[in-house]
């Protein structure tokens, strides 16, 4: 460690060092003008750039205000976005994950045939683009699923509601979500669970007692990368929406705000940082848990 | 469904919130108390039924759902790919022809092409850099984050963002609100309407895609590099290799299969973008790409056909990164 560190010193460069910063400024700038410019006045946004918001200072939450409260009859005000966006993003992280904590705990320890194929499969649908599922997954949900006369899954009648987003979402973050947990799950001790079955354990007290506990930390991992995946989502929320409003995520209102001429910039930037600001809470908080989840999902260790 | 969105419109956002959240609510209490109930039964049962209903239970559900979720809505579109717009004939290779042959979608495809080839390229290349200047600074956390940071927002939280930082001013004599536009009359440039120039505007895009990847792929493959051996680059060191020869000679080659994976990642991830391009120019003005043309011939034109066929394309893209992931995975089973 201490060479280690010494190594390091001698290495280090103030140019290279000096570089990064100005990268680091350059990143941030067009992040941080979209937040100045949220909280100029209306007539200022559009009339000056937000750069001369520091030599001359004017300040007002009236963006904010109106675009999260002040709605009409056909477009709702941004809060109930808000409140969508939570309600869709809450179970389309809780079931993919316990789903997934299943299937890996299966496959990891227990012994049957095709165990690997399976693995393989799902390990290959992580990159399938969703693109090619949308028109026959959304002709599921709508009309079920009938072949050769025989209905093998029913019109649900659930279009229009959270639920086809949250199936969606749970089929589309599973193949990613049993591969790392897979990966961790296989990594427990092999006497931990062997002493486990000889105490007599079963293989549901087993999963309760043992490794749900030691898995804890890449759920916890998953969980916000699931989270700000599914927070960040338009495709879905898009398709999977019905196009109805009241089960649209915050993403679909700030395309559709962008498309419209309606709504000034005075409003999208407010309403961006708006939709920004849990993603960016949850990165600052848990940075260390989402980066191991990446590099879990990247990285071979 | 018409007529339903139109009540519902009516009604005011509480209205709306309330049952939402009683689903939500009921929702989340089923499903634990399913899972609850079938742990309480499972584990008393006697043992040999268990040895079946271990599979039912844990293995089932997911692949149930990845079969009738993907596996299946994959094949249909495979077959949909060769009927008409509303798959009710067979039309043979005509989506395939109409794909490769009407000049729109000609651009199309080539734009995609850019994106993927420009935007895993410059990401890694980038990341590298500053993983590499960061790994010998004192304090890189804040610097890491800030670049990092993108990672967190929205696609189409991104595009506000930069369609403000492209923001044009038809009127030369008024003050630009855009940057580019600020920055290119500072330097005494009367200043381009950005997003609706080809082919710079498809430039531009890309630029806010590798905004965003770039933070992924320096905190990679900046754990790469932490992950190599001192002694190593010290001995390079001892042997009187320069920063830069190090760097080309023992850096790079020990985190080569790490920079794959990145390049690999950022390929697929910029090939399903659909968000930017959407939010920042409707694909409009010759920027548009597959995965958005593959929405509007699909959900817009409402034809399934041409619509399928652009997805099978996507999917003809990622097939040999699929094939190479799995063998890297066999390979490294076997080693372990």
């Amino acid at each position: 460690m201490a060479i280690n560190k010494k190594a390091k010193d001698i290495f280090a460069s103030p140019v290279a060092s000096a570089i990064a910063v100005i990268v680091a400024v350059l990143w941030t700038i067009p992040t941080f003008g979209l937040l100045v410019s949220s909280i100029r006045p209306e007539q200022d946004i559009n009339q000056s750039g937000w750069w001369t918001f520091f030599t001359n200072p004017t300040f007002t939450l009236d963006n904010y205000t109106q675009v999260l409260f002040q709605g009409s009859t056909t477009n709702p005000p941004l809060f109930q976005f808000f409140f969508n966006s939570f309600a869709l993003t809450i179970p389309a992280v809780v079931f993919p994950i316990t789903l997934a904590l299943f299937a890996a705990y299966a496959l990891a320890w227990f012994n049957f045939r095709g165990k690997d194929t399976i693995f393989f499969i799902i390990f290959g649908l992580q990159v399938v683009p969703l693109q090619l599922t949308l028109i026959p997954l959304l002709q599921l949900f709508s009309k079920g699923l009938v072949i050769g006369g025989v209905t093998l899954i029913p019109d649900l009648g659930i279009t229009g509601t959270f639920i086809p987003i949250w199936i969606a979402h749970t089929i589309f973050g599973l193949p990613l979500a049993v591969f790392l947990l897979h990966n961790f799950l296989s990594q427990i001790p092999r006497e931990l669970i062997e002493a486990g079955r000889v105490d007599g354990a079963n293989w549901f007290t087993l999963f309760s007692k043992i490794v749900l506990p030691l898995s804890v930390p890449a759920i916890a991992s998953f969980s916000i990368f699931q989270f700000l995946w599914v927070w960040n989502d338009l495709l879905v929320g898009l398709t999977f929406g019905g196009g109805v409003k009241q089960v649209a995520p915050m993403t679909v209102r700030i395309a559709e705000m962008v498309g419209s001429r309606g709504s000034g910039w005075e409003l999208l930037t407010a309403g961006a940082f708006v939709s920004m600001i849990v993603p960016l809470i949850v990165f600052f908080a848990l940075q260390r848990y989402f980066v191991r989840g990446l590099l879990a999902g990247s990285v071979k260790g | 469904m018409i007529n339903t969105a139109f009540v519902a419109a009516r009604k005011t956002p509480w209205e709306v919130i309330f049952p939402n959240l009683i689903l939500l609510i009921v929702s989340l209490a089923a499903f634990a108390a399913i899972v609850y109930l079938v742990f309480l039964l499972a584990s008393r049962v006697n043992v040999r039924v268990q040895e079946w209903l271990k599979y039912a239970v844990f293995l089932a559900p997911a692949v149930l759902l990845l079969l009738v979720g993907l596996v299946y809505p994959t094949l249909r579109t495979l077959v949909m790919s060769f009927m008409n717009a509303d798959s009710t004939e067979f039309v043979g290779f005509d989506n395939y022809v109409w794909s490769f042959t009407i000049p729109e979608i000609l651009i199309v495809l080539r734009n995609t092409a850019i994106w993927v080839l420009v935007v895993p390229i410059l990401s890694t290349l980038l990341g590298l850099a500053i993983a590499y200047m960061t790994d010998r600074m004192k304090r890189p956390g804040i610097v890491k984050s800030l670049i990092f940071l993108p990672m967190a927002i929205s696609f189409v939280g991104a595009g506000v963002i930069w369609k403000f930082v492209y923001s044009f001013q038809p009127n030369l004599d008024k003050p630009d609100i855009g940057l580019f536009s600020a920055l290119s009359k500072a330097i005494g440039v009367n200043p381009p309407n950005w997003l609706l120039e080809a082919p710079m505007n498809t430039l531009l895009l890309i630029l806010v895609m590798i905004w965003i990847q770039t933070g992924f792929c320096m905190v990679v493959i900046s754990a790469a590099m932490k992950n190599v051996p001192d002694e190593v680059v010290e001995a390079a060191m001892l042997d009187g290799a320069g920063n830069w020869k190090r760097f080309l000679r023992v850096t790079i080659p020990m985190i080569r299969s790490t920079v794959i994976v990145v390049l690999t990642t950022t390929a697929i991830g910029t090939l399903k973008v659909f968000d930017i391009v959407r939010t920042m120019t409707g694909g409009n003005f010759e920027t548009n790409v597959i995965a958005n043309e593959m929405y509007s011939q699909s959900f817009r034109q409402m034809n399934y056909g041409q619509g399928s066929a652009l997805a099978v394309i996507l999917l003809l893209c990622v097939l040999p990164i699929i094939a190479y992931n799995i063998r890297q995975l066999r390979r490294e089973r076997t080693e372990r």
